[in-house]
């Protein structure tokens, strides 16, 4: 059997001819599995999903109990067959429930990592390595000038910043899914205990991440409509974001904000020079270069192929390093992402 | 080196101007001499290095990483010091002490060839990544922080009771670490005494004028002259205490300009300060900007460039003259001295810009609208960009003062083109796919075909530019290396509303012509290709 009869490439997104299902599907199908959470991967209005139990319950948080026909929730190591091929998920360590799929038949071995890193997130199940013989990976960051730092030097320089303007409140601008909570739980982990304030955006995930057994310490929504009386608000204070908000009429009740975003886009300088944030931290919920060359080389796969991204370079990685590679150039993932970075970012990074 | 990276990584990140003009006080208060005198001079791009160049830091990095990573990473993030010191390879273990900033400039303008490499790579590997950024924007040059060597002067100035205009007067007679400089500023020392002979005077610049606001302007009250396609000029001349004569031709940011035009320096004999515009005459004619454009170019100034190309400035004010300061005069009486001045001086190496004879705005408006007309510029139509209003009773201010000048150019021309290639840009627009190739339908062998008449890559808003880059995105047919080719077929592609101020002939490209300054003007979401405008229709604005 080729891999070609596992998995293909198709305008909907990747198909498994073997198991006649949709990983990640963009358009409507009848049956599809959904790596984690994010808006770009998981869509509503599938006949029968296959995920995560976290994942499930991030999707019915925001599309609604009713954005499938119907859900069936599996847990990370347990093997089912579908069609004729045998399913399992594996942690991703992207965000909440997130998972790589495995999928095996007639001796190959495919593994479709969806969005995966390898630093440790204190929000979610660690990353575990799944050997194949086809990998397929994004390419977000994949080159080698996003190398990133650990996490909690960034979350260090956070600190120090509020430290030296401790009447000036710092807007952090983060997604809303994965990235804030992460935050959230480093900051803890660094010891900073005061109340994290909330946009209403952040409100209900954060309390997803609570219900299923993350704990995130005092969090408050922040009170008040935008262009109301308030002015000066919380001033030495941390409120977390959508990153669209920033310097944005919300942001104006707060005392002389401070701009700062997490995101592997603030590696490079111009980035975060095109959002005018004034405090960039590296921090994603992505394999940076480092990563992307080292999950791919340690899968032991003969053959790479990338979804999107960065590919050329990853892609060129591999071939120089003896490894089959292909991109696959799919849209709808990511792409929209870093288009409209300078505007309203939707999907995280 | 390590507070002078810090100061840029913030300068880069901070986009007020008073917030910029804070963090640098702060540095030159807290940090010593001579560490903050090379600062000043890196910030006011005094610092120039012979042998280390881009070239150097191209060598050293390609002995670290592949070459085809290297290119992709580059063309991503659009600054060759960025890439670098985000992919320099670190060295765990390495416990060398990040060098200091005068160890740098000492280092990079005292060793030779040979030794700059080994030099750099072990200052790279010593410094962490914001430091190694710095390190490289000193040997590129152009540190892109969003800091003009004036507003540095300014911050300097802020350390005493000194004004950032009487800094800028003195500033072309010292030399990095400025020790007296900050000495003077400081109230430790005297003013710096060798006053230059030859200074540069920041010029007085104009406002676009809003044409709703005209019928509220006095037309008695203002003095109209042609704006000239050139570029703006200062030329100071002087003797010095030793009795040398020194003459200087400044850019309109202070930047001295000389050496690119010695014809002209050697014909500049007077004792004052001349503010005019460069432009090429020929045959008693005033060259389109494109002809300027091919002297300006060029890195050696050749005897038959000069003979090809020669130089002239158009005068348009005087702001000193035999050691007098002209500058608190009202126009009006400086333009009587100049016009005196031009008559007694004047010759090959300038000539006196005229002044436009109108009644009232409607006769104006007329005038600028057709400067080939019989009211117009003559023979020197071409070389016009449209107007120039000065009251007859404004003193010359450094900067942009509101309502003493204004500047009222001509219409662009606008052309329907229609996107055929993308690239991505440098600097703030570095990663997005923000360069446009746009091109015309002509007839070609196989029926109508698009032919490209130009590139631009400014004109739309942040957020029109987030919607561009994603249409180049998810409608890319072909990659060419950085260049994307983006659908473009009679019904399927994008309409760009493309704004010009000219039209030339051009042999460079394959549709014979070339425009001056095509930005977009407007992006037509609305229009299909196939009604995109015709080559024949660029071809009726040529000079004849």
């Amino acid at each position: 059997m080729r891999a070609e009869d596992i998995l293909v490439p198709t305008p909907a997104g990747l198909w498994s001819p073997a198991a006649e299902v949709h990983i990640d599907p963009v358009r409507p199908v009848p049956r599809a599995l959904i790596t984690h959470g994010h808006s770009d991967h998981a869509r509503a209005g599938h006949g029968a999903v296959l995920a995560t139990a976290d994942t499930l319950a991030i999707m019915a948080a925001r599309y609604g109990a009713d954005f499938a026909g119907t859900t069936q929730a599996v847990g990370y190591g347990e093997t089912g067959r579908i069609g004729g091929a045998t399913v399992t998920f594996f942690p991703a360590g992207h965000c909440l429930g997130s998972a790589q799929i495995l999928l095996e038949a007639g001796g190959q071995r495919v593994v479709v990592s969806g969005d995966y890193k390898r630093e440790r997130d204190p929000t979610c199940a660690p990353f575990e390595l799944v050997r194949c013989d086809v990998f397929v990976t994004e390419a977000t960051f994949g080159l080698p000038v996003f190398r990133f730092p650990p996490a909690a030097d960034e979350i260090a320089r956070l600190l120090g910043s509020l430290a030296l303007f401790p009447d000036r409140t710092h807007m952090l601008g983060a997604y809303s899914l994965g990235k804030a909570q992460r935050l959230i739980a480093l900051l803890r982990e660094a010891g900073y205990d005061r109340p994290i304030h909330l946009h209403g955006a952040m409100v209900s995930l954060c309390r997803l991440y609570e219900e299923r057994g993350v704990p995130l310490g005092p969090l408050s929504p922040v009170e008040g409509r935008a262009g109301g009386r308030e002015k000066a608000a919380l001033p030495g204070e941390i409120v977390l974001c959508p990153p669209s908000t920033l310097g944005d009429r919300w942001s104006r009740r707060f005392a002389d904000p401070v701009s700062s975003f997490a995101s592997g886009w603030m590696r490079v300088r111009a980035r975060a020079r095109q959002r005018g944030v004034e405090l960039p931290l590296v921090v994603s919920d992505h394999a940076d270069w480092e990563d992307l060359c080292t999950t791919v080389a340690e899968t032991g796969a003969s053959e790479i192929w990338v979804t999107h991204g960065e590919e050329d370079a990853l892609v060129h990685w591999c071939l120089t390093h003896g490894i089959a590679a292909r991109p696959l150039r799919l849209v709808g993932y990511g792409d929209e992402e870093e288009s409209t970075v300078a505007a309203e970012p939707e999907v995280p990074a | 080196m390590t507070p002078f990276a810090e100061l840029l990584d913030r300068l880069a990140f901070e986009p007020r101007r008073n917030a910029k003009l804070a963090l640098m006080e702060a540095f030159f208060r807290e940090v010593p001499d001579p560490e903050r005198g090379f600062a000043l001079a890196a910030l006011t791009g005094g610092l120039v290095f012979q042998h280390a160049k881009g070239g150097l830091i191209r060598g050293l990095i390609a002995e670290r990483v592949d070459p085809m990573l290297f290119a992709l990473s580059y063309d991503y993030v659009g600054d060759l010091s960025e890439t670098v010191a985000l992919m320099w390879p670190e060295r765990p273990g390495r416990n060398a002490p990040p060098p200091a900033l005068s160890e740098v400039v000492e280092g990079l303008s005292n060793s030779g060839k040979a030794a700059l490499p080994g030099l750099l790579a072990g200052w790279l590997d010593g410094l962490d990544e914001t430091g190694r950024w710095a390190l490289l924007k000193l040997i590129t040059g152009g540190l892109r922080v969003g800091v003009s060597a004036r507003l540095a002067k300014a911050a300097v100035a802020r350390l005493g009771p000194v004004d950032a205009d009487a800094v800028e007067e003195v500033w072309h007679g010292l030399a990095p670490p400025y020790l007296q400089l900050f000495a003077w500023v400081e109230g430790r020392g005297a003013a710096p005494a060798s006053v230059d002979p030859a200074p540069f005077r920041p010029p007085m610049l104009a406002q676009p004028l809003d044409e709703a606001e005209l019928d509220a302007l006095d037309p008695a009250a203002f003095r109209a002259e042609w704006k000239w396609d050139g570029i703006r000029v200062q030329a100071a001349c002087g003797t010095a205490a030793d009795g040398r004569r020194v003459a200087r031709l400044y850019s309109r940011t202070g930047e001295d300009v000389s050496a690119a035009f010695p014809d002209l320096l050697g014909l500049l004999e007077f004792d004052g300060a001349v503010d005019g515009e460069l432009l090429i005459v020929r045959e008693g004619r005033v060259e389109p900007f494109s002809v300027l454009q091919q002297r300006l170019n060029r890195k050696a100034v050749s005897p038959k460039l000069m003979a090809e190309f020669p130089p002239r400035i158009r005068a348009y004010d005087l702001l000193a003259e035999n050691g007098e300061d002209l500058r608190a005069l009202p126009f009006d009486a400086r333009r009587q001295r100049l016009e005196a001045f031009v008559a007694k001086r004047g010759g090959p190496a300038f000539d006196l810009s005229p002044l436009v004879a109108f009644d009232d705005w409607d006769a104006l408006a007329a005038i600028r609208a057709d400067p080939a007309g019989a009211a117009g510029a003559g023979v020197d139509a071409e070389a016009v960009e449209g107007l120039m209003l000065k009251r007859g009773d404004s003193t010359y201010v450094p900067g942009r003062p509101k309502g003493p000048w204004f500047k009222w150019k001509r219409d662009p021309k606008t052309v329907d083109a229609v996107l055929m290639y993308a690239q991505r840009g440098h600097g703030k627009r570095s990663s997005f796919y923000s360069d446009y190739t746009f091109g015309v339908w002509r007839t070609g062998e196989a029926g109508d075909e698009l032919v490209p008449v130009g590139k631009a890559y400014f004109g739309f808003t942040d957020e029109e530019l987030a919607q561009l880059d994603k249409f180049v995105r998810a409608n890319t047919t072909n990659r060419f290396g950085p260049v994307r080719e983006v659908v473009h077929e009679a019904a399927k592609g994008l309409v760009l509303e493309v704004a010009f101020e000219g039209l030339q002939r051009s042999t460079r490209h394959k549709s014979g012509v070339a425009m001056r300054f095509p930005r977009i003007a407007r992006i037509r979401w609305d229009k299909p290709p196939g009604e995109a405008d015709r080559l024949e229709t660029l071809e009726k604005l040529l000079p004849a």
